[in-house]
């Protein structure tokens, strides 16, 4: 355990704490799925984040980067995140095995207004590895399942082996109070019974939005963004009530280090999370 | 005790008594210009000039320095770039940098890097002579209220000092002889007539109030493109400018021991890799984007958040940049001005 802890380290936001590697195994073949438990027990257990926010990952001798977290604050004490291969950092984390230790910092960012969502309807779209960050918040609506009206989950991912989280949300579909639609672009295996066709071919399957009273969160590749955002508004959601969350680099999680910024916010501390009015003010968002 | 007169040949022996136990930094020739050095002789300081090459924020937070030391379970701060400070020779502008970068490193979350290290330093400041680079009357910021704990103004014969903090009264009492609080009718006099005449040696005048708006009705201006063309993306407009705070974090491993040593160095959003991200996605990728978002904060982004432009007026992108890019060519260029600067002749020749 962690002795020599110096005072310094309470006054310090740059400062990760100790996390243990509690499960980790592939869900496609670079995405990797991590149960991690903050590695002081008084601290994994008080820890709270809302969904949507993120948390600084830190491997020795790797960097650091932002990564959104997976899990729920409904369920706590371990905390989840989805990672796929694509830089040194992410490359040394999949490398590293069960009880190995990483660092944590956060959680950061404004995080989904889940208050402000409460007795809405809510429709969650999400793109290939979009369903990392939405995955929480979907996971916070099941636990809180009172407190939302209707919830209708559109995911699509590119072919069913790149589906993340697959089998958990197939095992949804059967839930009667989630309306769970899956797609693939493609169907490779000749397996697959659900839904082909991108993630907008979803959108005639639902019926009889309520768009006053509806909520959409939305996240996924770049492309995706044009074509779902234009659904949502054709159903007469309101701009500010369509809200997604954006990857930008950072160094620092808390607003001092600047490679987030966009205008005059900062992605870290004024997002993720931010709604299609934001988009439309601030040119740079997507 | 609020403004005080200090003899021409007590500066120095002052400045010896209050460094006793303090590092003394001061602006000292180098070349034919200027840079802020640590003093261990006060006969090195020269405060004949108008800008140093770097600004003062490089003492508060070096170009590179250890964060912490680490290994898999321990993280060991290391604030060892904090030592106890003086800082003498800061212009008017410089010190207004100070107050936006305090703004800043406090905002939301405290950065003990920065406010340790500013809470251990004095802030002596000093008036100065605008050349043809200086814009801080267009910034409004050629004279300050707060922020310093001493201010110098030098008036040929003697030093008007401007008592700005409780931390600055102490070292005044220190040397109690040096000072005189009688100040006569002649001495305002001659203060009131510095002032007239430093106000109108300013050359150039910027509207910096309608800046925000001009930056968001030509947000597609081929401007843009005509100025990403010229700039090499050195990042040196970033480096010499007092407002700018951006960093970079650096891992690197002890060689013997599983440990590393986690360090910040200054980063500028004009360089190529500033806002990519892991797979290769490049959200700045073109130049004329980098140089947006650079004039965005200077210019629009910080008047939109704080009222007032995150520039100090202090000149020294003007002094620095090899293809005339700065906050002046650019805000001219953008009121509609044909600004005759190296870019423009330059795109001008590739356009061809």
């Amino acid at each position: 355990m962690n002795t020599e802890k110096t005072p310094n380290i309470q006054s310090n936001p740059f400062i990760p704490e100790p996390a243990r590697i509690v499960r980790t195994y592939h869900l496609t073949e670079d995405v990797k799925f991590f149960q991690v438990r903050i590695a002081d027990m008084d601290k994994a257990v008080s820890f709270r984040h809302l969904p949507g926010q993120f948390s600084m990952i830190s491997v020795l001798g790797a960097g650091e980067a932002p990564f959104c977290i997976s899990s729920s604050p409904s369920r706590p004490g371990l905390l989840e995140f989805c990672i796929r291969k694509v830089g040194t950092l992410t490359e040394a984390l999949f490398r590293l095995k069960e009880n190995d230790l990483i660092g944590l910092r956060g959680p950061y960012g404004n995080g989904f207004p889940i208050e402000a969502m409460e007795n809405k309807d809510v429709i969650i779209v999400m793109g290939g590895m979009g369903a990392a960050p939405l995955r929480s918040v979907l996971l916070y609506c099941l636990d809180n399942r009172d407190h939302f009206k209707r919830v209708t989950l559109l995911h699509g991912a590119k072919r069913p082996a790149e589906m993340i989280f697959r089998d958990e949300f197939i095992a949804m579909k059967h839930r009667e109070d989630l309306e769970c639609l899956l797609t693939v672009d493609g169907d490779d295996t000749g397996k697959w019974e659900d839904n082909v066709g991108v993630v907008t071919t979803l959108f005639p399957k639902i019926k009889d939005v309520d768009p006053a009273n509806t909520v959409a969160l939305v996240c996924g590749p770049p492309i995706m963004y044009k074509f779902v955002i234009n659904e949502l508004v054709q159903l007469d959601i309101p701009k500010d009530q369509i809200l997604m969350t954006l990857e930008r680099r950072m160094k620092c999680g808390v607003g001092k280090c600047g490679h987030c910024a966009i205008d005059y916010i900062y992605t870290c501390i004024d997002g993720p999370v931010f709604t299609y009015w934001d988009v439309i003010h601030m040119r740079e968002l997507i | 005790m609020r403004i005080v007169k200090l003899k021409k040949e007590s500066l120095f022996p002052f400045l010896e008594a209050i460094s006793e136990d303090s590092d003394l930094w001061a602006p000292v020739k180098k070349g034919d210009k200027h840079v802020f050095k640590l003093i261990d002789d006060t006969s090195q300081i020269d405060m004949d000039h108008t800008r140093t090459i770097l600004p003062p924020r490089k003492i508060m937070l070096p170009p590179q320095f250890n964060m912490f030391t680490a290994t898999p379970s321990t993280y060991q701060s290391d604030f060892s770039h904090i030592s106890k400070k003086i800082i003498f020779g800061l212009h008017p502008c410089d010190i207004q940098g100070f107050l936006i970068m305090d703004q800043f490193y406090r905002n939301m979350f405290d950065d003990p890097y920065y406010t340790r290290a500013r809470d251990n330093t004095l802030l002596l400041g000093h008036s100065c002579w605008p050349d043809e680079h200086c814009l801080c009357k267009s910034t409004n910021t050629h004279v300050v209220e707060d922020g310093y704990d001493l201010f110098f103004t030098d008036l040929e014969d003697f030093y008007l000092v401007w008592i700005g903090s409780n931390r600055g009264d102490d070292l005044i009492r220190k040397k109690p002889e040096f000072f005189d609080e009688n100040i006569e009718d002649s001495d305002i006099q001659s203060f009131v007539d510095w002032r007239g005449r430093r106000d109108q040696a300013f050359e150039d005048q910027i509207n910096f109030s309608a800046m925000p708006d001009l930056m968001e009705l030509k947000y597609n201006d081929p401007i843009w493109e005509k100025l990403g063309d010229a700039c090499l993306a050195c990042g040196s407009c970033s480096n010499v400018c007092p407002t700018c705070n951006c960093y970079n974090v650096l891992d690197k491993p002890h060689l013997e021991k599983n440990a590393s040593d986690i360090s910040r160095c200054w980063d500028a959003c004009t360089l190529e890799t500033y806002s990519e991200v892991a797979g290769g996605e490049n959200f700045r990728e073109k130049k004329s984007d980098r140089l947006k978002l650079f004039y965005t904060h200077k210019l629009q982004a910080y008047i939109s958040k704080y009222g007032k432009p995150a520039c100090v007026g202090c000149g020294r992108c003007a002094a620095t940049c090899p293809v005339g890019i700065n906050v002046k060519s650019v805000a001219k260029a953008l009121d509609g001005e044909d600004v005759d600067v190296f870019w423009n002749r330059l795109s001008k020749e590739v356009r061809k």
